[in-house]
């Protein structure tokens, strides 16, 4: 499934224009985890590496892919954890107290 | 099953992993729904992994198997750093995620060369190489960039800005040699020792990029390679033509590019000015305001004005941070509001080493999140309050920014601390904050100086107001 490059841009445009518009919605009080859990999200590119450290074409490639893999995997493992580490601690005022 | 129907099957599968993740991202709207995003997020993620681990491409396991442990083992103890180190957490990850893009971009490039030598496969369409050298340079940049940055905000390098002259045209000048070496390789892919230069050149320009700027400019800063990194992950899914990764990387490059925004207009600067402007260089001390006195009182003198107040409002800034003095804020939080007093916390945007920081900070020390009033929200009432107590903070509460054109913060949208009825600023010394410049708020005829580090000055008020509880 070769895709050409306009079907790519459309992609690209359409998800900009989601991204910014629920981007806008997030509350500012989550802006930091946010950021780690986009953190997390930009590791997608985890997919070229297992790609590139699977296929075991040179052993340059397979190098270079396993240590960006570990790198994706680092930022997926941490940004996740540490965005859900923050967003527990994000409470509302007790009942009894208001 | 034949290599085509996985295929159809991985792709259905990024299909949903697509959804999720825009699904993840709306949940981050409410903190009501943000636990929810996590899991969208997490499942999106292992969808992902998974649908590409079935690929008929791959022979082994073994080094992706390793690749995954030394994550997890890297990535766990990360997780755990305290929130106070959070903008350099999140400065290095941005690091790692240009790392693997720039390396798979490599990768890729010798892989094509490869191909081409051996079999006379061509993959080097122009858009192919285009994207190719937009992977290698934004990932290569962030990777240095932010790990400038990461060590910036742990102060293992100076934090002010380091300039020398010449510093802006030999910045454009390294990135325009990198970027007509690009335009060559797309004409010329086999131009193989242009490829090199193109990642020397991008590591160098993410350096000298980000040694100028300034600790206080680092909430934009950090916004903008996150947005640098979600664009790597975008061009990394043009090389590899994969929609999974052009959406999720678009995602991510909105929310950064967002979030810049978001902090140029809280400082009123524009990114040009962000990135070339050296903010925060010891200013020329031209301004006449030394002759004056401030006033200082202590603890006990404090206390006493804040038990007759009826609204406190609680003015946080990277000084909190510095000093982790959330959790004595809290102790103070909980003295005032047993007595009936109502305490709400004035966040400005840029307060902090990253955006939404101060809210992290005082999400941990257990303050309820309805307590916390961004700054448009709260200006409005600043002259009904009794107090306003400044914690660390200091450009963000300078009047100097409404009325001074000389200032070099004028113009920026400011929390205005001094229209309460009394200004209290808890502050080690009289010495000008970051950005250098005199703040005539401590100066005010309403306002009080509280000399001392923030966690014992807290520490004490809290005391003083147990006391007086009789």
């Amino acid at each position: 499934m070769k895709s050409d490059f306009i079907t790519l841009l459309f992609v690209l445009m359409l998800a900009t224009f989601i991204g910014l518009e629920v981007i806008r919605n997030v509350s500012r009080l989550l802006h930091t985890p946010l950021m780690s859990l986009t953190n997390a999200i930009s590791a997608i590119a985890v997919v070229g590496s297992i790609l590139l450290a699977g296929k075991q074409e040179t052993t340059f490639s397979t190098i270079l892919g396993t240590v960006a893999l570990a790198a994706s995997m680092t930022n997926i493992v941490s940004g996740f954890l540490i965005t859900d580490r923050m967003l527990k601690m994000f409470k509302k005022r007790e009942p009894n107290k208001s | 099953m034949s290599p085509d129907t996985t295929n159809v099957i991985t792709q259905l599968i990024y299909l949903v992993s697509t959804a999720l993740f825009i699904l993840s991202l709306m949940w981050m709207n409410h903190p009501k729904t943000a636990r929810r995003a996590i899991v969208a997020g997490v499942v999106a993620m292992l969808l992902a992994v998974g649908g590409t681990l079935i690929s008929p491409e791959i022979v082994t396991y073994k080094w992706i198997a390793a690749a995954i442990v030394i994550g997890f083992i890297v990535g766990v103890p990360l997780s755990w750093v305290p929130l106070t180190a959070v903008p350099q957490r999140t400065a290095l990850s941005h690091a790692f995620g240009g790392l693997a893009a720039g390396l798979v971009g490599v990768a890729e490039y010798y892989l094509w060369f490869h191909e081409l030598s051996e079999t006379g496969a061509n993959k080097f369409t122009a858009f192919g190489t285009g994207a190719l050298v937009a992977e290698v340079l934004l990932g290569f940049l962030t990777f240095t960039g932010s790990l400038m940055a990461a060590g910036k905000l742990q102060e293992w390098i100076p934090t002010r800005p380091i300039t020398y002259r010449g510093q802006n045209l030999l910045n454009f000048a390294l990135l325009a040699i990198a970027l007509g070496a690009g335009v060559w390789l797309v004409n010329y892919p086999t131009h193989w020792l242009l490829f090199p230069i193109i990642v020397i050149l991008s590591l160098a320009f993410g350096v000298l990029l980000i040694i100028p700027i300034g600790g206080a400019d680092m909430p934009t800063v950090i916004a903008l390679l996150n947005s640098y990194a979600g664009l790597s992950a975008v061009a990394m899914g043009f090389v590899l033509d994969n929609k999974l990764l052009i959406a999720a990387g678009a995602l991510d490059g909105s929310s950064g590019l967002i979030l810049s925004i978001v902090m140029c207009r809280a400082m009123n600067r524009s990114f040009t000015n962000v990135l070339f402007g050296a903010f925060g260089q010891v200013q020329a001390k031209s301004h006449a305001v030394e002759t004056r006195t401030a006033k200082s009182a202590t603890a006990e003198e404090a206390a006493q004005i804040m038990e007759v107040a009826r609204t406190v409002v609680i003015i946080p800034g990277y000084g909190m941070a510095v000093a982790q003095a959330q959790h004595r804020v809290r102790e103070l939080y909980d003295r005032l509001t047993k007595r009936g007093i109502e305490v709400k916390f004035a966040i400005h945007p840029v307060a902090g080493r990253m955006p939404g920081h101060m809210n992290v900070l005082l999400a941990e020390a257990e303050i309820p999140y309805d307590q916390l009033i961004e700054m448009d929200d709260i200006n409005p009432e600043m002259g009904e309050a009794d107090v306003a107590l400044v914690l660390g903070a200091n450009d963000v509460v300078n009047p100097a920014a409404r009325h001074d054109t000389s200032s070099p913060i004028y113009g920026m949208p400011i929390i205005d601390a001094d229209k309460a009825k009394t200004v209290m600023v808890i502050k080690r010394s009289m010495n000008p904050g970051f950005a250098g410049i005199e703040n005539e708020l401590f100066f005010g005829d309403n306002t009080l100086m509280l000399f001392g580090d923030a966690k014992a000055m807290l520490g004490e008020l809290v005391k003083q107001l147990g006391e007086n509880n009789g």
